[in-house]
């Protein structure tokens, strides 16, 4: 398979607390790869990593793309990051509460129009045309996530489901290659999470995107996954298939802790 | 009842508060003591007034009904105003006949107080988008002022240049500014922005106070022409008029503009930023490039407005440039809205011509300046005007009801 995300030795240092330490992962394109662990393993700090706001320490970050060519992602900002096709959504909800559902996917297209101050002071025909464009596409992925009626409300006065598929729809916005989730499932209710799981397949079918999502729900990381990482204290101890996971004794001791018999 | 007994136990506690300030007047060239009991009793009288009003203001916004109700027909009119695309029409068509019409009709004093009105309607335009649009709280705007004003002075002074060539100039010297304020502040947010850029209010102030060589320092520059007319002459009213004719020209300009802007593009990310800097990076956004052009573009209008002051009163010193004209147009975007132009406009207007209509409470300015502020915070914290949001059309809905839906107002 063509890897999408690769990332080698990864470690990052806060002071003296060493974060990240000497992760390897590689995510396949067209894979669900989840990332689980305990609280405080380091999960949310590596997208943080991948996606530019932090700088690591060590390690090497590499973007590949459809035509064979690879990206350094080290050293890059977070905005040329997503230019280059890599999304994300945040653990806790990061929508632009005071604007319309439709202007936060709206705001995704950004990357991917070029409008600049003089076309919006002169509107002349390419502007608008592609102002229309940007509103029609982010209208209809509203509609893919089940958002249309909403497209006019303020994001803050959302149902909490229903903001957390506004931050996919306005990932899905920028039309990446790579869509990183943290903890899409956190705080749904069953019903909520099947749903869900059922919508990452979609996204990912229909889009050929690859997906790597931070996830605490284990019954959707066990059926929703193609593989998974098990991250502790910073590194990464287990990976492989969600049976061969499930039966890792290591995973287990990290999950349950070690009786001491 | 128990709201009766509550402002009867405020105006009591008030009376004893009160009652040696108010009460005892001491006469010191005769050591007499002269007692006004009757003051305390209108002072309790009045604070009970006071405290039911506030009381059922509190009530009234508990349940979420509006502290003033302007009647049906009035209500009715603004939501008119705003929805109906006709209606809005007719009412600007209304008002841009009445601008044009003011300085023929009224005295060179009434017009001369509408083109001080209308150059901080223009400055509230300008900080808008910093403060209202991109969010980030600026406190020296002042700054950019006194650089198109000084621009003007000095240009003319040492060069000989006009005011046609020096209003660019003026403005693109505040964008340099703004540019140079931007970039060391890129990494501060909220009140450290606040401070440091209140730092370069008053930098700039000490400056042009401190070097008289070039700015003629506390004395200023006087002997600023007019702006001219292809070479005519003019005496001093028809050249207020003029400017009057080039200010409102100017606002009408600033509000095109700001208003395309707002819509576009670039007002989206503007807006972004405001709403949460890490989730607009994320999103595609360079959030560098951003700033500095909210930077740029709020400066310009300053610089704009500054270049027309300097040539409207002829004479500038760094006092009409201090920090309390920063907090004046910083009130202006906050009591009218943040981001809402219609908002700013009014509010711009409303705190330039209330204290020239009443002149007979100078005395009390500040204290009702005040008073309307913490009012306004406490019941309107989102401005005079909000919620106004663009409508898009969207063309798989073309037809359908639900197209013309409005924005949610906040």
């Amino acid at each position: 398979m063509r890897p999408v995300l690769e990332v080698t030795g990864l470690s990052q240092d806060f002071g003296g607390l060493r974060a990240l330490s000497d992760l390897d992962l590689r995510v396949d394109a067209n894979e669900i790869v989840a990332l689980i662990g305990p609280n405080g393993a380091g999960k949310t700090t590596f997208f943080n990593c991948v996606t530019g706001i932090y700088t690591p320490t060590e390690g090497k970050m590499w973007l590949h793309h459809a035509d064979g060519g690879k990206t350094l992602l080290n050293g890059r900002k977070p905005h040329q990051i997503t230019a280059l096709g890599m999304a994300r959504t945040f653990q806790n909800i990061r929508l632009f509460s005071n604007m319309t559902v439709l202007e936060n996917v709206m705001t995704g297209r950004h990357c991917r129009t070029r409008a600049g101050i003089l076309g919006a002071l002169l509107r002349d025909p390419r502007t608008r045309r592609e102002e229309q464009e940007s509103i029609d596409q982010s209208y209809a992925l509203l509609e893919e996530l089940h958002l249309q009626h909403l497209w006019n409300d303020l994001a803050c006065n959302l149902s909490y489901g229903a903001q957390r598929r506004l931050e996919i729809a306005r990932a899905l916005a920028t039309e990446p290659q790579m869509l990183l989730l943290d903890e899409p499932a956190a705080g749904m209710n069953p019903q909520e999470t099947n749903e869900l799981e059922a919508l990452v397949r979609h996204i990912r079918d229909t889009r050929k995107l690859s997906i790597l999502l931070i996830e605490h729900d284990m019954s959707m990381v066990m059926s929703l996954s193609d593989r998974i990482y098990v991250m502790e204290y910073g590194s990464c101890i287990a990976t492989g298939k969600p049976a061969e996971v499930r039966a890792n004794p290591r995973v287990i001791k990290a999950y349950l802790g070690e009786s001491d018999a | 009842m128990p709201r009766i007994a509550k402002a009867l136990l405020c105006a009591v506690w008030f009376m004893l508060l009160t009652f040696p300030v108010m009460c005892i007047q001491v006469n010191s060239i005769d050591n007499s003591v002269h007692w006004h009991f009757e003051r305390a009793l209108w002072l309790g009288c009045g604070v009970f007034v006071l405290a039911l009003l506030w009381d059922w203001c509190f009530a009234r916004k508990a349940k979420g009904q509006p502290i003033i109700s302007f009647g049906h027909g009035l209500t009715r009119l603004a939501a008119n105003l705003r929805g109906d695309p006709r209606c809005r029409l007719g009412g600007l068509s209304l008002l841009a006949v009445g601008m044009l019409l003011m300085p023929l009709l009224s005295s060179i004093y009434q017009t001369n107080i509408m083109i001080a009105a209308l150059l901080y309607v223009m400055l509230a335009l300008g900080l808008n988008i910093v403060v209202g649009l991109a969010g980030q709280l600026v406190l020296g705007y002042v700054a950019f002022y006194a650089v198109g004003a000084y621009s003007y002075g000095l240009l003319h002074q040492f060069l000989g240049w006009g005011f046609w060539t020096c209003l660019p100039v003026g403005g693109l010297l505040a964008v340099l500014f703004g540019l140079a304020l931007g970039f060391p502040v890129l990494r501060l947010r909220g009140d450290y922005l606040a401070i440091v850029t209140l730092g370069f209010g008053e930098i700039v102030r000490l400056t042009l106070l401190n070097w008289p060589s070039l700015t003629g320092g506390p004395a200023g520059i006087s002997n600023i022409p007019r702006p001219g007319l292809f070479g005519m002459d003019m005496d001093i009213n028809a050249s207020t008029i003029y400017i009057y004719y080039l200010v409102l020209a100017a606002v009408v300009l600033t509000i095109v503009v700001i208003s395309r802007l707002k819509n576009s593009r670039v007002g989206l990310a503007l807006q972004a930023l405001r709403e949460d800097e890490i989730a607009c990076e994320a999103m595609g956004i360079d959030i560098t490039r951003v700033k500095l052009s909210a930077f740029a573009l709020g400066s310009c209008w300053a610089g704009f407005a500054g270049v027309i002051f300097a040539a409207k009163t002829t004479y500038i010193n760094p006092s009409s440039f201090g920090f309390m004209e920063s907090a004046m147009i910083l009130s202006m975007v906050v009591l009218g809205g943040m981001g809402s132009i219609a908002g700013v406009v009014i509010a711009a207007m409303i705190l330039i011509l209330a204290p020239e209509y009443l002149r007979a409470f100078s005395e009390y300015r500040m204290l009702i300046f005040g008073a309307i502020m913490v009012v306004m915070m406490i019941f309107r914290p989102q401005g005079l005007v909000s919620g106004e949001r663009r409508r898009y059309s969207i063309t798989a809905l073309k037809g359908t009801a639900s197209a013309s839906g409005q924005g949610g107002q906040a």
